[in-house]
């Protein structure tokens, strides 16, 4: 089957900056894939890439097997993007950009898709409202739906839920995931990375324009599952297991482990020192931690 | 097609929302322009055999406003929508670069007539006589609105701020229509700068629509048909190479 996105050795340089440097990865149809990495690593600057705002230097990049630059037309048509900055034409009412936005992808009378998309994102009673007068947040929501109007099989959000409340972070992702479950493949960037640990099944991250790691998520946290656990004991630490402390908490002991099958080794030694266990409990690594473990420099 | 159709209806609708800036304004000053130089010069000069300074006056007011609302149109819409980001709504959807540059061109064209329009209105009763050869009028508006329209499309893609714009507007549009022959004959001139502002395209302009309305003028019509239409094929296919080589709009 043809690749949603399919991204061969793409580079890209500012000047003396290299924004992406050779980076490969595809993404399949129906998948739900972020794409992490600090500020300045590249994320947007591949996001242009794939939308056609930018030009790559060198390299290809496919959007459902159309070439962004040998076949823009057909490329734009199956690529939804959300842009990272908050932009809107203060002239004009939602849906009036609706239409507008509908219109520029060839699409005549697109009322009934654009009702939905307005109830779907909680703007049906904004529909009337000039641009200007909304909050950050309807704002985002109008962008959404304006990266939604031609129905693209592919959809791309460079961070959009920052600076937006709860609720509608909530509301978003219910949506985005009903959209994923409808077939839609989509391509996220987050600082939330509890937001790409809970959606997404696979993770690419970016460092200085590198590509860092493209893994499945379970499997990346599984790579550096560096779990901890925290003992309350009756007695003392027995020597044998001195050298996995790594530091000591509430009268705990934290002791970490290369994997959970570690857990039985520290069960068995216990057991043998007749030492009590009081308390137990486990700290599974989330990407939070493998992420800032990686942009430090550390593989896994 | 609808693509086009979508964006020069929404370039309509953005100047059609703000007319009172857009088109009143604009007819406003010109009718002052009117009132203050008829009223000083007309006594004075007769720039044509038995065409009054009041009536010569009119047809050089209506292409100057033209014109430079022509310029205004496409060329601030432009970089408004390149400073606050929103031309990525139009980066981002197939549109080619042939209906991205014929909507902005046809709507500066639609504000320069609607504009022109409304002078020639306010200004008709000072004592123009009736045309005599309205398609010499309808060709040089047309294509003089064009032809600014498409300047401001260079204009506005080139220009990176406001100041750049306005720099653009006033060191270069300025000039060249005020320089133009519009608040006098170029015949009144030294040699010098009658043959200065014979290297000028707006003279043509100027020229050929006045020549639609009193059937004389300083060129022959034809002459600036040609200046002006190839002034216009040159500006269009920088226009479009411009837009479609994504200068300054895609990286």
């Amino acid at each position: 089957m043809t690749h949603a996105i399919s991204i061969e050795s793409v580079s890209k340089r500012f000047g003396s900056l290299q924004a992406l440097d050779s980076v490969s990865f595809t993404v399949a149809q129906g998948e739900f894939f972020a794409l992490l990495g600090p500020n300045g690593a590249g994320k947007t600057t591949l996001i242009s890439a794939m939308a056609g705002l930018s030009r790559p230097d060198s390299g290809h990049i496919r959007i459902m097997g159309h070439d962004t630059v040998g076949n823009a037309r057909q490329a734009r048509m199956t690529l939804g993007v959300v842009p990272q900055e908050l932009v809107f034409d203060p002239f004009f009412s939602v849906r009036e950009a609706l239409v507008f936005q509908s219109g520029y992808f060839g699409i005549r009378r697109n009322d009934a898709w654009i009702d939905e998309l307005l109830h779907k994102l909680g703007l049906t009673d904004k529909a009337g409202t000039n641009m200007r007068a909304l909050s950050g947040g309807m704002k985002r929501r109008v962008m959404v739906a304006q990266a939604l109007v031609h129905r693209p099989p592919v959809i791309v959000l460079d961070e959009p839920t920052a600076g937006v409340d709860v609720e509608l972070r909530q509301s978003l992702w219910a949506f985005v995931q009903e959209l994923n479950q409808a077939g839609h493949t989509i391509v996220l960037t987050t600082h939330y990375l509890e937001e790409a640990e809970t959606l997404c099944s696979r993770i690419a991250m970016l460092k200085k324009g590198k590509l860092l790691a493209l893994e499945n998520k379970d499997k990346l946290l599984a790579h550096s599952a560096t779990r901890e656990i925290s003992l309350k004991l009756a007695a003392a630490l027995p020597a044998s297991l001195q050298p996995l402390k790594v530091r000591e908490a509430d009268g705990r002991h934290i002791l970490q482990l290369a994997d959970i099958a570690g857990l039985e080794d520290v069960l068995r030694e216990l057991r043998l020192a007749a030492v009590e266990v009081r308390e137990l409990s486990i700290h599974e690594t989330d990407l939070e931690q493998v992420f800032v473990k990686m942009m430090h420099g550390g593989r896994v | 097609m609808h693509g086009f159709m979508t964006l020069f209806k929404k370039e309509i609708l953005r100047f059609w929302k703000v007319a009172f800036q857009t088109v009143m304004a604009p007819v406003l000053t010109a009718l002052l322009y009117q009132l203050i130089f008829s009223h000083v010069l007309s006594q004075h000069v007769e720039a044509y055999p038995g065409v009054s300074y009041t009536a010569f006056l009119i047809p050089g007011l209506v292409m100057m406003s033209m014109a430079q609302n022509a310029f205004a149109n496409s060329s601030s819409s432009l970089i408004q929508s390149k400073i606050t980001g929103n031309i990525v709504f139009l980066l981002l959807p197939p549109l080619t670069a042939l209906e991205f540059f014929g909507a902005y061109l046809l709507a500066a064209i639609v504000r320069g007539l609607v504009v022109g329009a409304g002078v020639l209105a306010v200004t008709a009763w000072f004592g123009l006589p009736l045309p005599s050869h309205p398609l010499w009028i309808l060709a040089f508006a047309a294509l003089g609105c064009g032809v600014l329209g498409t300047l401001g499309i260079v204009a506005g893609i080139w220009a990176d701020k406001f100041d750049q714009l306005a720099a653009f507007q006033n060191f270069i549009i300025m000039p060249l229509t005020f320089l133009s022959g519009v608040f006098y004959s170029i015949n009144s001139l030294p040699p010098l700068w009658k043959t200065v502002s014979h290297l000028n395209p707006v003279f043509y302009m100027i020229d050929g629509f006045r020549y639609g309305f009193f059937g004389q003028g300083d060129v022959s019509p034809w002459l600036s048909l040609a200046v002006v239409g190839g002034s216009f094929a040159a500006l269009a296919s920088w226009s479009l190479y411009l837009i479609g080589s994504g200068y300054k709009l895609r990286q």
